[in-house]
Formats: structure tokens, C-alpha cells, sequence
């Protein structure tokens, strides 16, 4: 199966997500992180910060936040189980903290295959901002669609 | 947090990670908001093809995040990329490794690039990437 190209250029409505203390620490505990700046709001502020530090790849998830986050892999007729992510890119422009409200806005910026359609790739971009509208990071995503060999669609 | 030598060919202290066990899959799920259900659920693995579960790769990444929060405080980090390039199964033991390949001056402001990746024990490389830290 192909992937309808005229996706390319799709945006996608904003999606927000207002960070918690406790969102951070449960990502602290997931990852093992036990650095105290992650977790103890006292040692954060000691080292400047205003609050609990999100960590360098947490804003991945604010879009995962959207009602049904995986229906656009749906829509493009894709299924969840034959995809991989591909790559994933950070610019980070400014700090964010717990208590922020982020907000991720993204468009599908590019889709083309490789080994003729075996994979198919869609590429994302996604800008973060925080509730001053400042840009805190810009996210590019790959994804990786899975085709197997033969399969009539 | 180490101090962190910045020159070329330096080495980050390698981050070791313990078997990834099914907890820590659910934890993630919920933490990070991915509850992709070929994470967590044996059943949709089985149904896609799979033997079993496989860990998230922003799992990985986040543990080279760390690698790199190890060595340099987070507003340093300028830019921070992956590729993944395996999937770690459940259980897996992933290595991560980081080496200063340039520095550079950019707009006034001294920078070093490093490589990173994410092992296996088998030697399967699940990730390679990169990422920009400012010095100053």
C-alpha cells in the first residue's frame, strides 16, 4: 500500500498539556533518573531553576496528550502495529519547568518511501511553545510504516 | 554531576541501564504518554507477528538524555537527535555511550557535538544520534 501524499502539509490542531510535579517524577521514576534537580523541588530552585526541570526529550509526549493520539496513523490507513519510529530530532530554545502549560502544534512536513514502498516514512515537525508563547523547543519525528511484501491495498 | 572535559575524543562516563522489565515499560507508558499497546500489552505483540514486547525508543533516548544531564546542566543541551536503528526487547541491557567529535564556535558561543549511541550486550546498536552542548 501507498500512503496518500496529499498529507503532506497537514497541520494538526494545538495540543496542550499543563506539566505536574508529578508527571515529572513519575518520568524520573520510569527512566531512572535519580538526579535530586528531577525530583526535589528545593535542590531544583538551588540550581536556578524555577521549578522541577522538564527533561531534554519529555516533550515528545505533549502531542500524545490529543484525544486519540494515534488516529492519524488510522486516517492514513496505516496499521499501529507495523510502525516503527524512525528518527527524533530536538532544538531546544529555552527551558520549561512543571507548572508550564505546553503547547504542541505540528504538520506533516514530508512522506516518501524506500526499498520501492517496502517503508514508508512521514516525517513530522512540531513546534513547543509555553504559555508566554514563547518557542521552547522545535521537534522533527520519523515514522516508519512497515509494508509487507505483496500485500494488495 | 562530573565535570565534563571538553575536547575532542573525550568520553562521557557510560550510562548502564538494568534489564528493562515489564514495569518499567508500564511506567514509561504512563509517564510519557505513549500507551501504545505493542509496549505493553503480550497480546498485541503476538497479534503483530512479535515473540514479545519491545521497549519504547524514547525510552532510550531518555536514558541518553541522562548520559548527557550526567555531564552538563540541561540548558546547555542546544540540539539532540536519534536514529533508531533496532528494537530493544523487553529485559534488554542498553549501554550509553558518548564521544566529543567536534567543537566548534557558532554565533559567539563555544560548542561541542558529540556522538552518542545505545547498545545492546550482543552488540546490536539500537540508537545512534547526536548532540550539541554549549560550553560556556
Amino acid at each position: 500500500m501507498s500512503i496518500d501524499r496529499s498529507f503532506i502539509g497537514r497541520e494538526f490542531p494545538a495540543v496542550s498539556l499543563l506539566v505536574t510535579r508529578s508527571r515529572l517524577r513519575n518520568f524520573a521514576k520510569a527512566t531512572g533518573q535519580d538526579q535530586p534537580v528531577y525530583i526535589d523541588v528545593d535542590t531544583a530552585k538551588q540550581a536556578g531553576y524555577r521549578d522541577l526541570p522538564v527533561p531534554p526529550t519529555f516533550f515528545f509526549g505533549i502531542e500524545l496528550e490529543a484525544p486519540d493520539p494515534f488516529a492519524l496513523v488510522a486516517e492514513l490507513g496505516v496499521d499501529l502495529r507495523t510502525v516503527l519510529h524512525g528518527e527524533q530530532k530536538f532544538d531546544y530554545r529555552q527551558m520549561a519547568y512543571a507548572g508550564d502549560e505546553l503547547t504542541a502544534t505540528s504538520r506533516i512536513a514530508d512522506i516518501y518511501e524506500k526499498k520501492g514502498g517496502l517503508l514508508e516514512f512521514v516525517v513530522r515537525k512540531t513546534t513547543v511553545t509555553n504559555q508566554d508563547g514563547a518557542v521552547v523547543a522545535v521537534m522533527g519525528s520519523s515514522t516508519v510504516v512497515q509494508n509487507r511484501p505483496g500485500k494488495e491495498n | 554531576m562530573t565535570t565534563f572535559a571538553p575536547e575532542v575524543g573525550a568520553e562521557l562516563p557510560p550510562l548502564r541501564i538494568d534489564p528493562i522489565s515489564r514495569t518499567t515499560l508500564a511506567l514509561f507508558a504512563g509517564a510519557s504518554g505513549d500507551h501504545n499497546p505493542i509496549h505493553i500489552d503480550l497480546d498485541v505483540a503476538r497479534s503483530a507477528g512479535l515473540d514479545d514486547v519491545f521497549a519504547h525508543g524514547m525510552l532510550s533516548m531518555a536514558y541518553l538524555g541522562r548520559l548527557l544531564t550526567n555531564v552538563v546542566p540541561q540548558q546547555k543541551l542546544r540540539s539532540f537527535q536519534v536514529r533508531f536503528a533496532a528494537i530493544t526487547p523487553v529485559h534488554g541491557q542498553p549501554t550509553c555511550t558518548g564521544t566529543v567529535t567536534a567543537i566548534d564556535e557558532v554565533n559567539g558561543e563555544r560548542q561541542a557535538t558529540l556522538d552518542l549511541k545505545v547498545s545492546l550486550p550482543d552488540g546490536t546498536v539500537a540508537l545512534l544520534g547526536s548532540a550539541v552542548i554549549a560550553l560556556d
